[in-house]
Protein backbone atom coordinates (compact mmCIF):
# COMPACT_ATOMS: atom_id res chain seq x y z
CA UNK A 1 0.00 0.00 0.00
CA UNK A 2 2.08 2.82 -1.21
CA UNK A 3 0.72 6.25 -0.51
CA UNK A 4 1.36 9.12 -2.85
CA UNK A 5 4.98 10.17 -2.45
CA UNK A 6 5.10 13.11 0.03
CA UNK A 7 5.92 16.59 -1.15
CA UNK A 8 8.96 16.70 1.05
CA UNK A 9 11.20 14.18 2.80
CA UNK A 10 11.92 14.22 6.54
CA UNK A 11 14.84 11.87 6.07
CA UNK A 12 18.35 13.34 6.05
CA UNK A 13 19.61 14.26 2.63
CA UNK A 14 22.47 16.13 1.00
CA UNK A 15 24.22 18.52 3.37
CA UNK A 16 22.54 17.11 6.46
CA UNK A 17 23.61 13.58 5.62
CA UNK A 18 27.22 14.71 5.24
CA UNK A 19 27.10 16.57 8.53
CA UNK A 20 25.75 13.54 10.29
CA UNK A 21 28.59 11.46 8.92
CA UNK A 22 31.24 13.95 10.04
CA UNK A 23 29.59 14.21 13.44
CA UNK A 24 29.62 10.45 13.89
CA UNK A 25 33.25 10.29 12.79
CA UNK A 26 34.35 12.96 15.26
CA UNK A 27 32.42 11.24 18.01
CA UNK A 28 34.24 7.99 17.34
CA UNK A 29 37.63 9.74 17.37
CA UNK A 30 36.80 11.30 20.72
CA UNK A 31 35.68 7.93 22.02
CA UNK A 32 38.95 6.35 20.87
CA UNK A 33 40.99 9.08 22.57
CA UNK A 34 39.17 8.45 25.83
CA UNK A 35 39.70 4.72 25.42
CA UNK A 36 43.41 5.34 24.85
CA UNK A 37 43.74 7.26 28.13
CA UNK A 38 42.01 4.49 30.06
CA UNK A 39 44.01 1.90 28.17
CA UNK A 40 47.34 3.49 29.03
CA UNK A 41 46.44 3.52 32.73
CA UNK A 42 45.46 -0.14 32.67
CA UNK A 43 48.59 -1.02 30.72
CA UNK A 44 50.81 0.70 33.26
CA UNK A 45 49.06 -0.85 36.23
CA UNK A 46 48.90 -4.23 34.53
CA UNK A 47 52.54 -4.40 33.50
CA UNK A 48 53.72 -3.21 36.90
CA UNK A 49 51.46 -5.71 38.65
CA UNK A 50 52.68 -8.62 36.49
CA UNK A 51 56.34 -7.83 37.11
CA UNK A 52 55.80 -7.05 40.77
CA UNK A 53 53.97 -10.28 41.38
CA UNK A 54 57.06 -12.48 42.20
CA UNK A 55 58.29 -9.94 44.76
CA UNK A 56 55.03 -9.51 46.59
CA UNK A 57 54.61 -11.20 49.93
CA UNK A 58 53.76 -10.27 53.47
CA UNK A 59 57.47 -10.14 54.28
CA UNK A 60 58.03 -7.73 51.40
CA UNK A 61 55.78 -5.21 53.11
CA UNK A 62 56.88 -5.84 56.69
CA UNK A 63 60.62 -6.62 56.51
CA UNK A 64 63.49 -4.18 56.09
CA UNK A 65 65.87 -4.75 53.15
CA UNK A 66 68.17 -7.76 53.43
CA UNK A 67 71.83 -7.20 54.13
CA UNK A 68 74.04 -6.90 51.08
CA UNK A 69 74.29 -10.11 49.11
CA UNK A 70 71.60 -11.93 51.09
CA UNK A 71 68.26 -12.99 49.59
CA UNK A 72 64.81 -11.82 50.73
CA UNK A 73 64.11 -8.64 52.60
CA UNK A 74 61.38 -6.09 52.05
CA UNK A 75 60.67 -2.41 51.80
CA UNK A 76 59.16 -1.72 55.22
CA UNK A 77 61.78 0.91 56.02
CA UNK A 78 61.02 2.72 52.75
CA UNK A 79 57.27 2.62 53.48
CA UNK A 80 57.85 4.06 56.96
CA UNK A 81 60.28 6.65 55.60
CA UNK A 82 58.01 7.73 52.74
CA UNK A 83 55.06 8.00 55.12
CA UNK A 84 57.08 10.19 57.49
CA UNK A 85 58.50 12.42 54.76
CA UNK A 86 55.13 12.90 53.06
CA UNK A 87 53.42 13.53 56.41
CA UNK A 88 56.00 16.19 57.25
CA UNK A 89 55.64 17.76 53.80
CA UNK A 90 51.84 17.76 54.19
CA UNK A 91 52.11 19.38 57.61
CA UNK A 92 54.19 22.15 56.01
CA UNK A 93 52.31 22.62 52.73
CA UNK A 94 48.63 22.24 53.65
CA UNK A 95 48.30 24.95 56.33
CA UNK A 96 50.24 27.43 54.21
CA UNK A 97 48.45 26.46 51.01
CA UNK A 98 45.03 26.84 52.59
CA UNK A 99 45.98 30.15 54.21
CA UNK A 100 47.21 31.47 50.87
CA UNK A 101 43.96 30.37 49.21
CA UNK A 102 41.84 32.02 51.91
CA UNK A 103 43.85 35.20 51.63
CA UNK A 104 43.58 35.28 47.84
CA UNK A 105 39.85 34.56 47.63
CA UNK A 106 38.51 36.26 50.75
CA UNK A 107 40.78 39.16 51.58
CA UNK A 108 43.17 40.25 48.84
CA UNK A 109 42.16 42.86 46.31
CA UNK A 110 42.42 41.80 42.70
CA UNK A 111 45.56 43.92 42.24
CA UNK A 112 47.34 41.96 44.94
CA UNK A 113 45.79 38.58 44.17
CA UNK A 114 46.73 38.42 40.51
CA UNK A 115 50.53 38.61 40.88
CA UNK A 116 50.45 36.13 43.76
CA UNK A 117 48.38 33.82 41.61
CA UNK A 118 50.93 34.13 38.84
CA UNK A 119 53.77 33.31 41.22
CA UNK A 120 51.93 30.21 42.40
CA UNK A 121 51.37 29.10 38.82
CA UNK A 122 55.05 29.58 38.03
CA UNK A 123 55.99 27.68 41.20
CA UNK A 124 53.73 24.88 40.02
CA UNK A 125 55.62 24.80 36.74
CA UNK A 126 59.10 24.72 38.26
CA UNK A 127 60.70 21.35 37.38
CA UNK A 128 60.93 19.27 40.52
CA UNK A 129 64.61 18.56 39.91
CA UNK A 130 65.19 22.32 40.22
CA UNK A 131 63.28 22.35 43.50
CA UNK A 132 65.53 19.51 44.63
CA UNK A 133 68.71 21.39 43.76
CA UNK A 134 67.38 24.52 45.46
CA UNK A 135 66.71 22.70 48.71
CA UNK A 136 70.05 20.92 48.35
CA UNK A 137 71.77 24.32 48.31
CA UNK A 138 69.58 25.67 51.09
CA UNK A 139 69.41 22.85 53.62
CA UNK A 140 71.71 20.01 52.61
CA UNK A 141 75.06 21.69 51.98
CA UNK A 142 76.78 21.94 55.33
CA UNK A 143 74.12 19.94 57.17
CA UNK A 144 73.87 16.74 55.16
CA UNK A 145 70.79 15.03 53.83
CA UNK A 146 67.78 14.62 56.05
CA UNK A 147 64.14 13.60 55.91
CA UNK A 148 63.02 17.11 56.72
CA UNK A 149 65.07 18.54 53.85
CA UNK A 150 63.27 16.05 51.58
CA UNK A 151 59.95 16.95 53.15
CA UNK A 152 60.66 20.64 52.60
CA UNK A 153 61.37 20.00 48.92
CA UNK A 154 58.14 18.01 48.60
CA UNK A 155 56.24 20.76 50.43
CA UNK A 156 57.37 23.24 47.77
CA UNK A 157 55.96 20.89 45.13
CA UNK A 158 52.69 20.50 47.06
CA UNK A 159 52.12 24.12 48.01
CA UNK A 160 50.75 25.43 44.68
CA UNK A 161 48.64 22.29 44.23
CA UNK A 162 47.02 22.60 47.64
CA UNK A 163 46.54 26.31 47.27
CA UNK A 164 45.01 26.08 43.80
CA UNK A 165 42.60 23.31 44.80
CA UNK A 166 41.54 25.22 47.92
CA UNK A 167 40.96 28.36 45.86
CA UNK A 168 38.78 26.48 43.39
CA UNK A 169 36.63 25.21 46.25
CA UNK A 170 36.44 28.58 47.99
CA UNK A 171 35.30 30.17 44.74
CA UNK A 172 32.40 27.71 44.63
CA UNK A 173 30.99 29.18 47.85
CA UNK A 174 28.05 31.32 46.75
CA UNK A 175 28.44 35.05 47.43
CA UNK A 176 25.05 34.90 49.15
CA UNK A 177 26.55 32.77 51.90
CA UNK A 178 29.28 35.32 52.56
CA UNK A 179 26.76 38.15 52.58
CA UNK A 180 24.51 36.18 54.89
CA UNK A 181 27.16 35.84 57.54
CA UNK A 182 28.57 39.35 57.14
CA UNK A 183 25.05 40.79 57.41
CA UNK A 184 24.92 39.36 60.94
CA UNK A 185 27.58 41.81 62.01
CA UNK A 186 30.22 39.11 62.11
CA UNK A 187 33.78 40.03 61.26
CA UNK A 188 35.29 38.72 58.09
CA UNK A 189 37.65 36.19 59.60
CA UNK A 190 34.88 34.80 61.84
CA UNK A 191 32.78 34.34 58.70
CA UNK A 192 35.63 32.48 57.08
CA UNK A 193 36.25 30.24 60.07
CA UNK A 194 32.62 29.71 61.01
CA UNK A 195 30.80 29.45 57.69
CA UNK A 196 33.08 29.33 54.67
CA UNK A 197 35.74 26.86 55.84
CA UNK A 198 33.26 24.29 57.20
CA UNK A 199 31.36 24.51 53.91
CA UNK A 200 34.48 23.92 51.85
CA UNK A 201 36.21 21.47 54.14
CA UNK A 202 35.64 18.48 51.86
CA UNK A 203 36.95 20.27 48.80
CA UNK A 204 40.06 21.51 50.56
CA UNK A 205 40.73 18.03 51.90
CA UNK A 206 40.34 16.68 48.37
CA UNK A 207 43.05 19.01 47.12
CA UNK A 208 45.30 18.05 50.01
CA UNK A 209 44.85 14.34 49.35
CA UNK A 210 45.63 14.75 45.66
CA UNK A 211 48.75 16.75 46.54
CA UNK A 212 49.79 14.00 48.94
CA UNK A 213 49.36 11.44 46.17
CA UNK A 214 51.52 13.54 43.89
CA UNK A 215 54.21 14.11 46.51
CA UNK A 216 54.39 10.44 47.46
CA UNK A 217 55.65 9.60 43.98
CA UNK A 218 58.00 12.54 43.48
CA UNK A 219 61.58 11.30 43.06
CA UNK A 220 63.63 14.24 41.84
CA UNK A 221 63.28 16.45 44.93
CA UNK A 222 64.39 13.53 47.11
CA UNK A 223 67.44 12.55 45.03
CA UNK A 224 69.38 15.54 46.30
CA UNK A 225 67.91 15.76 49.75
CA UNK A 226 67.12 12.31 51.03
CA UNK A 227 68.78 9.57 48.99
CA UNK A 228 71.83 8.40 50.96
CA UNK A 229 70.35 6.47 53.80
CA UNK A 230 70.76 3.55 56.14
CA UNK A 231 68.30 0.92 54.88
CA UNK A 232 67.12 -0.03 58.38
CA UNK A 233 63.74 1.15 59.71
CA UNK A 234 64.18 4.52 61.33
CA UNK A 235 61.98 7.41 62.41
CA UNK A 236 64.76 9.91 62.92
CA UNK A 237 63.79 12.73 60.56
CA UNK A 238 67.06 14.60 61.10
CA UNK A 239 68.83 11.93 59.03
CA UNK A 240 68.00 10.79 55.54
CA UNK A 241 65.31 8.09 55.59
CA UNK A 242 64.76 5.35 53.03
CA UNK A 243 61.76 6.10 50.81
CA UNK A 244 59.89 4.36 48.04
CA UNK A 245 60.66 6.58 45.01
CA UNK A 246 64.41 6.65 45.62
CA UNK A 247 64.37 2.94 46.44
CA UNK A 248 62.72 2.19 43.09
CA UNK A 249 65.30 4.36 41.36
CA UNK A 250 68.37 2.81 43.03
CA UNK A 251 67.14 -0.81 42.90
CA UNK A 252 66.40 -0.54 39.20
CA UNK A 253 69.98 0.54 38.62
CA UNK A 254 71.35 -2.56 40.34
CA UNK A 255 72.48 -5.65 38.37
CA UNK A 256 70.66 -7.98 40.80
CA UNK A 257 67.50 -9.50 39.31
CA UNK A 258 65.89 -9.87 42.77
CA UNK A 259 66.29 -6.16 43.38
CA UNK A 260 64.63 -5.42 40.04
CA UNK A 261 61.64 -7.43 41.16
CA UNK A 262 61.60 -5.54 44.44
CA UNK A 263 61.67 -2.25 42.54
CA UNK A 264 58.59 -3.37 40.60
CA UNK A 265 56.96 -4.41 43.85
CA UNK A 266 57.64 -1.02 45.39
CA UNK A 267 56.25 0.64 42.26
CA UNK A 268 53.03 -1.33 42.65
CA UNK A 269 52.77 -0.29 46.31
CA UNK A 270 53.16 3.33 45.22
CA UNK A 271 50.54 3.03 42.46
CA UNK A 272 48.05 1.38 44.77
CA UNK A 273 48.57 4.15 47.31
CA UNK A 274 48.03 6.86 44.69
CA UNK A 275 44.91 5.12 43.37
CA UNK A 276 43.45 4.81 46.85
CA UNK A 277 44.25 8.44 47.57
CA UNK A 278 42.54 9.56 44.34
CA UNK A 279 39.45 7.52 45.11
CA UNK A 280 39.34 8.99 48.62
CA UNK A 281 39.64 12.46 47.14
CA UNK A 282 36.78 11.72 44.76
CA UNK A 283 34.53 10.57 47.59
CA UNK A 284 35.40 13.62 49.69
CA UNK A 285 34.64 15.91 46.78
CA UNK A 286 31.24 14.33 46.23
CA UNK A 287 30.46 14.88 49.89
CA UNK A 288 31.55 18.51 49.67
CA UNK A 289 29.41 19.13 46.58
CA UNK A 290 26.36 17.76 48.34
CA UNK A 291 27.00 20.15 51.20
CA UNK A 292 27.10 23.10 48.84
CA UNK A 293 23.84 21.93 47.35
CA UNK A 294 25.16 21.48 43.87
CA UNK B 1 5.30 38.24 38.23
CA UNK B 2 2.19 36.09 37.92
CA UNK B 3 0.84 37.46 41.20
CA UNK B 4 0.84 40.91 39.64
CA UNK B 5 -1.45 39.71 36.91
CA UNK B 6 -4.11 38.05 39.02
CA UNK B 7 -5.28 41.37 40.47
CA UNK B 8 -5.76 44.41 38.25
CA UNK B 9 -2.87 46.63 39.24
CA UNK B 10 -4.71 49.91 39.24
CA UNK B 11 -7.44 48.79 41.65
CA UNK B 12 -6.13 46.47 44.34
CA UNK B 13 -3.22 48.45 45.81
CA UNK B 14 -5.39 51.46 46.20
CA UNK B 15 -8.10 49.61 48.08
CA UNK B 16 -5.62 47.93 50.38
CA UNK B 17 -3.68 51.08 51.01
CA UNK B 18 -6.78 53.05 51.89
CA UNK B 19 -7.47 50.76 54.81
CA UNK B 20 -4.30 51.74 56.61
CA UNK B 21 -3.63 54.75 58.76
CA UNK B 22 -0.12 56.08 59.05
CA UNK B 23 0.80 57.92 62.25
CA UNK B 24 1.11 61.66 61.82
CA UNK B 25 4.59 62.88 61.09
CA UNK B 26 5.00 64.58 64.46
CA UNK B 27 4.96 61.26 66.32
CA UNK B 28 7.65 59.67 64.22
CA UNK B 29 11.00 58.72 65.66
CA UNK B 30 13.76 59.10 63.08
CA UNK B 31 16.09 56.08 62.75
CA UNK B 32 17.77 56.90 59.47
CA UNK B 33 18.35 60.36 58.12
CA UNK B 34 19.78 60.01 54.64
CA UNK B 35 21.18 63.14 53.04
CA UNK B 36 22.18 63.50 49.39
CA UNK B 37 23.16 59.88 49.03
CA UNK B 38 24.87 58.99 45.76
CA UNK B 39 26.22 55.53 45.04
CA UNK B 40 28.46 54.85 42.06
CA UNK B 41 29.90 51.61 40.71
CA UNK B 42 32.98 52.61 38.77
CA UNK B 43 31.75 54.98 36.08
CA UNK B 44 28.04 54.27 36.47
CA UNK B 45 25.88 56.06 38.99
CA UNK B 46 23.33 53.70 40.53
CA UNK B 47 21.43 56.27 42.60
CA UNK B 48 21.90 59.96 42.87
CA UNK B 49 21.06 62.59 45.48
CA UNK B 50 18.60 60.70 47.64
CA UNK B 51 17.18 62.49 50.71
CA UNK B 52 15.00 60.35 52.91
CA UNK B 53 14.10 59.68 56.54
CA UNK B 54 13.18 56.27 57.93
CA UNK B 55 11.14 56.05 61.10
CA UNK B 56 11.14 53.71 64.03
CA UNK B 57 8.68 50.80 64.19
CA UNK B 58 7.21 51.52 60.80
CA UNK B 59 7.50 49.55 57.61
CA UNK B 60 9.05 51.56 54.83
CA UNK B 61 8.84 50.13 51.32
CA UNK B 62 10.99 51.03 48.32
CA UNK B 63 9.29 50.39 45.01
CA UNK B 64 10.24 51.15 41.44
CA UNK B 65 11.13 49.57 38.11
CA UNK B 66 14.11 47.20 37.81
CA UNK B 67 17.47 48.88 37.75
CA UNK B 68 16.25 51.99 39.56
CA UNK B 69 18.75 51.48 42.37
CA UNK B 70 16.40 50.45 45.15
CA UNK B 71 18.51 47.43 46.05
CA UNK B 72 21.66 49.53 45.91
CA UNK B 73 19.98 52.01 48.21
CA UNK B 74 18.91 49.48 50.83
CA UNK B 75 22.34 47.86 50.74
CA UNK B 76 23.95 51.21 51.49
CA UNK B 77 22.00 51.39 54.77
CA UNK B 78 24.13 48.71 56.44
CA UNK B 79 27.24 49.06 54.33
CA UNK B 80 26.72 45.84 52.39
CA UNK B 81 27.85 47.78 49.33
CA UNK B 82 31.33 47.79 50.85
CA UNK B 83 31.59 44.20 49.65
CA UNK B 84 31.12 45.22 46.02
CA UNK B 85 34.45 46.22 44.55
CA UNK B 86 34.29 49.63 42.91
CA UNK B 87 31.26 50.81 44.86
CA UNK B 88 31.57 54.36 46.19
CA UNK B 89 29.18 56.16 48.48
CA UNK B 90 28.84 59.92 48.76
CA UNK B 91 26.55 61.86 51.05
CA UNK B 92 25.52 60.95 54.57
CA UNK B 93 23.60 58.09 56.10
CA UNK B 94 22.86 59.15 59.66
CA UNK B 95 21.75 56.25 61.82
CA UNK B 96 20.43 57.64 65.10
CA UNK B 97 22.41 60.77 64.34
CA UNK B 98 25.72 59.08 63.50
CA UNK B 99 27.06 58.87 59.98
CA UNK B 100 27.69 55.18 59.28
CA UNK B 101 30.18 56.15 56.58
CA UNK B 102 32.22 58.40 58.87
CA UNK B 103 35.90 57.63 59.40
CA UNK B 104 36.51 55.12 62.14
CA UNK B 105 33.11 53.47 61.83
CA UNK B 106 33.38 49.69 61.66
CA UNK B 107 30.93 48.22 59.13
CA UNK B 108 30.81 45.07 61.23
CA UNK B 109 29.39 47.11 64.12
CA UNK B 110 26.89 48.75 61.76
CA UNK B 111 25.63 45.42 60.46
CA UNK B 112 25.34 44.09 63.98
CA UNK B 113 22.64 46.74 64.62
CA UNK B 114 21.11 46.77 61.16
CA UNK B 115 20.26 43.26 60.00
CA UNK B 116 19.51 42.18 56.48
CA UNK B 117 17.54 39.47 54.71
CA UNK B 118 18.24 38.84 51.05
CA UNK B 119 16.27 38.12 47.92
CA UNK B 120 17.21 34.48 47.86
CA UNK B 121 17.18 32.55 51.09
CA UNK B 122 20.79 31.86 52.03
CA UNK B 123 20.81 29.53 55.02
CA UNK B 124 24.21 28.25 56.08
CA UNK B 125 24.88 24.58 55.34
CA UNK B 126 24.45 23.86 59.04
CA UNK B 127 21.61 22.56 61.18
CA UNK B 128 18.48 24.65 61.68
CA UNK B 129 19.54 25.31 65.26
CA UNK B 130 23.08 26.32 64.33
CA UNK B 131 21.86 28.66 61.62
CA UNK B 132 20.12 30.72 64.27
CA UNK B 133 22.61 30.13 67.08
CA UNK B 134 25.78 30.87 65.12
CA UNK B 135 25.40 34.66 65.06
CA UNK B 136 24.69 35.04 68.80
CA UNK B 137 27.45 32.57 69.62
CA UNK B 138 30.06 34.42 67.58
CA UNK B 139 28.92 37.78 68.91
CA UNK B 140 29.24 36.60 72.52
CA UNK B 141 25.52 36.32 73.32
CA UNK B 142 25.92 32.81 74.66
CA UNK B 143 23.63 33.06 77.67
CA UNK B 144 20.41 31.05 77.36
CA UNK B 145 21.22 30.26 73.77
CA UNK B 146 18.43 27.70 73.51
CA UNK B 147 15.88 30.28 74.65
CA UNK B 148 17.28 32.81 72.23
CA UNK B 149 17.00 30.37 69.34
CA UNK B 150 13.44 29.48 70.30
CA UNK B 151 12.49 33.14 70.62
CA UNK B 152 13.97 33.99 67.23
CA UNK B 153 12.31 31.04 65.52
CA UNK B 154 9.01 31.88 67.20
CA UNK B 155 9.45 35.48 66.12
CA UNK B 156 9.93 34.33 62.54
CA UNK B 157 6.79 32.14 62.79
CA UNK B 158 8.84 29.02 62.17
CA UNK B 159 9.17 27.43 65.62
CA UNK B 160 6.14 25.10 65.39
CA UNK B 161 7.29 23.75 62.05
CA UNK B 162 10.88 22.99 63.05
CA UNK B 163 10.92 22.44 66.82
CA UNK B 164 11.11 18.66 66.39
CA UNK B 165 13.95 18.74 63.88
CA UNK B 166 16.29 21.47 65.03
CA UNK B 167 19.33 19.27 64.36
CA UNK B 168 18.33 18.63 60.74
CA UNK B 169 20.08 20.49 57.94
CA UNK B 170 18.62 23.88 57.12
CA UNK B 171 18.83 22.94 53.45
CA UNK B 172 16.07 20.37 54.01
CA UNK B 173 13.53 23.17 54.57
CA UNK B 174 11.26 24.53 51.84
CA UNK B 175 12.03 27.87 50.19
CA UNK B 176 9.54 29.80 52.33
CA UNK B 177 10.77 28.12 55.49
CA UNK B 178 14.38 28.87 54.53
CA UNK B 179 13.53 32.53 54.11
CA UNK B 180 11.82 32.63 57.52
CA UNK B 181 14.89 30.88 58.93
CA UNK B 182 17.00 33.70 57.52
CA UNK B 183 14.69 36.18 59.23
CA UNK B 184 15.04 34.21 62.47
CA UNK B 185 18.81 34.27 62.02
CA UNK B 186 18.73 38.02 61.54
CA UNK B 187 16.52 38.76 64.58
CA UNK B 188 18.41 36.34 66.84
CA UNK B 189 21.09 38.98 67.33
CA UNK B 190 18.44 41.59 68.19
CA UNK B 191 19.15 44.30 65.64
CA UNK B 192 17.15 47.49 65.71
CA UNK B 193 16.50 47.60 61.99
CA UNK B 194 15.68 44.82 59.55
CA UNK B 195 16.44 45.44 55.90
CA UNK B 196 14.54 43.11 53.59
CA UNK B 197 15.76 43.06 49.99
CA UNK B 198 12.88 41.56 47.96
CA UNK B 199 12.41 38.86 50.59
CA UNK B 200 9.45 37.20 48.88
CA UNK B 201 10.37 37.48 45.22
CA UNK B 202 11.45 33.84 44.98
CA UNK B 203 8.51 32.49 46.99
CA UNK B 204 5.08 31.18 46.10
CA UNK B 205 1.97 33.20 47.13
CA UNK B 206 1.32 31.21 50.31
CA UNK B 207 4.88 31.61 51.56
CA UNK B 208 4.77 35.27 50.52
CA UNK B 209 1.66 35.84 52.57
CA UNK B 210 3.34 34.17 55.58
CA UNK B 211 6.28 36.55 55.26
CA UNK B 212 3.97 39.55 54.98
CA UNK B 213 2.00 38.53 58.09
CA UNK B 214 5.31 38.16 59.82
CA UNK B 215 6.35 41.69 58.91
CA UNK B 216 3.25 43.11 60.57
CA UNK B 217 4.19 41.29 63.77
CA UNK B 218 7.86 42.22 63.60
CA UNK B 219 7.17 45.90 63.20
CA UNK B 220 6.29 46.16 66.90
CA UNK B 221 9.88 45.37 67.78
CA UNK B 222 11.87 46.36 64.74
CA UNK B 223 12.09 49.08 62.19
CA UNK B 224 11.58 47.42 58.83
CA UNK B 225 12.72 48.53 55.42
CA UNK B 226 11.64 46.44 52.46
CA UNK B 227 12.53 46.57 48.80
CA UNK B 228 9.91 45.06 46.57
CA UNK B 229 9.10 45.00 42.90
CA UNK B 230 5.59 43.96 43.79
CA UNK B 231 3.31 46.95 44.27
CA UNK B 232 0.54 44.98 45.94
CA UNK B 233 3.06 43.86 48.50
CA UNK B 234 4.09 47.42 49.28
CA UNK B 235 0.45 48.42 49.52
CA UNK B 236 -0.31 45.53 51.85
CA UNK B 237 2.59 45.90 54.28
CA UNK B 238 4.10 49.35 54.18
CA UNK B 239 3.28 52.42 56.23
CA UNK B 240 5.45 54.62 54.06
CA UNK B 241 6.43 54.05 50.47
CA UNK B 242 9.26 55.55 48.49
CA UNK B 243 9.04 55.41 44.72
CA UNK B 244 12.34 55.29 42.85
CA UNK B 245 12.63 55.74 39.14
CA UNK B 246 15.21 55.96 36.40
CA UNK B 247 16.33 59.23 35.02
CA UNK B 248 18.13 59.15 31.70
CA UNK B 249 20.59 61.94 31.03
CA UNK B 250 23.09 61.74 28.15
CA UNK B 251 22.40 58.04 27.83
CA UNK B 252 23.33 57.38 31.49
CA UNK B 253 20.62 55.79 33.56
CA UNK B 254 20.54 56.94 37.15
CA UNK B 255 18.17 55.96 39.94
CA UNK B 256 16.45 58.82 41.69
CA UNK B 257 13.91 59.11 44.48
CA UNK B 258 10.74 60.48 42.93
CA UNK B 259 8.31 60.51 45.77
CA UNK B 260 8.20 59.47 49.41
CA UNK B 261 4.90 59.55 51.25
CA UNK B 262 2.48 57.50 53.33
CA UNK B 263 1.56 54.40 51.36
CA UNK B 264 -2.09 55.36 50.87
CA UNK B 265 -1.06 58.66 49.38
CA UNK B 266 1.37 57.03 46.96
CA UNK B 267 -1.31 54.68 45.72
CA UNK B 268 -4.37 56.94 45.84
CA UNK B 269 -3.15 60.45 45.35
CA UNK B 270 0.43 60.48 44.14
CA UNK B 271 2.07 63.88 43.91
CA UNK B 272 4.13 63.09 40.84
CA UNK B 273 2.92 61.95 37.45
CA UNK B 274 5.76 59.39 37.24
CA UNK B 275 4.52 57.77 40.44
CA UNK B 276 0.99 57.78 39.11
CA UNK B 277 2.07 56.18 35.84
CA UNK B 278 3.91 53.47 37.72
CA UNK B 279 1.26 52.61 40.33
CA UNK B 280 -1.52 52.59 37.75
CA UNK B 281 0.47 50.25 35.55
CA UNK B 282 1.14 52.62 32.67
CA UNK B 283 4.87 52.24 33.16
CA UNK B 284 7.27 49.66 34.56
Amino acid sequence: MSAASPAFSLKPSGQLRRRRLVSRLMESIGWLAALLAVGVLFLVIGSVAVRAWPALSWDFLTQPPALFGQPGGGISSAIVGSALIVALATAMAVPFGVLIAIYLTEFASRRVAQPIQLVLDVLNGVPTIVTGIFVYGLLVIGHGQSAYAGAFALAIVMLPLVSRAAQETLRLVPAALREGSLALGVSRWRSVVGVILPTTFGGILTGAVLAVARAAGETAPLLFTCSIFNPAVSTDVSSALPNIPVLIFTYSEQPDQALHEQAWGAALVLIVFVLLASLTAKALLARSRRKLGR
Amino acid sequence: MTDDVTIPVDVAPVEIAQQRTTPPSTQRDVVFDIRQLTVTYGATTAISGVDLEIYSNLITAFIGPSGCGKSTFIRSLNRMNDLVSGARVQGEVLYRGQDIYAAGVDPVEVRRRIGMVFQRANPFPKSIYDNVAWGPRVLGMKKNLDDRVEKALTGAALWDEVKDRLKKSALSLSGGQQQRLCIARAIAIEPEVLLLDEPASALDPIATSAIEDLMHQLKNEYTIVIVTHNMQQAARVADLTAFFSLEVTDGNRTGVLVEYAPTDKIFTNPGDTRTEDYVTGRFG
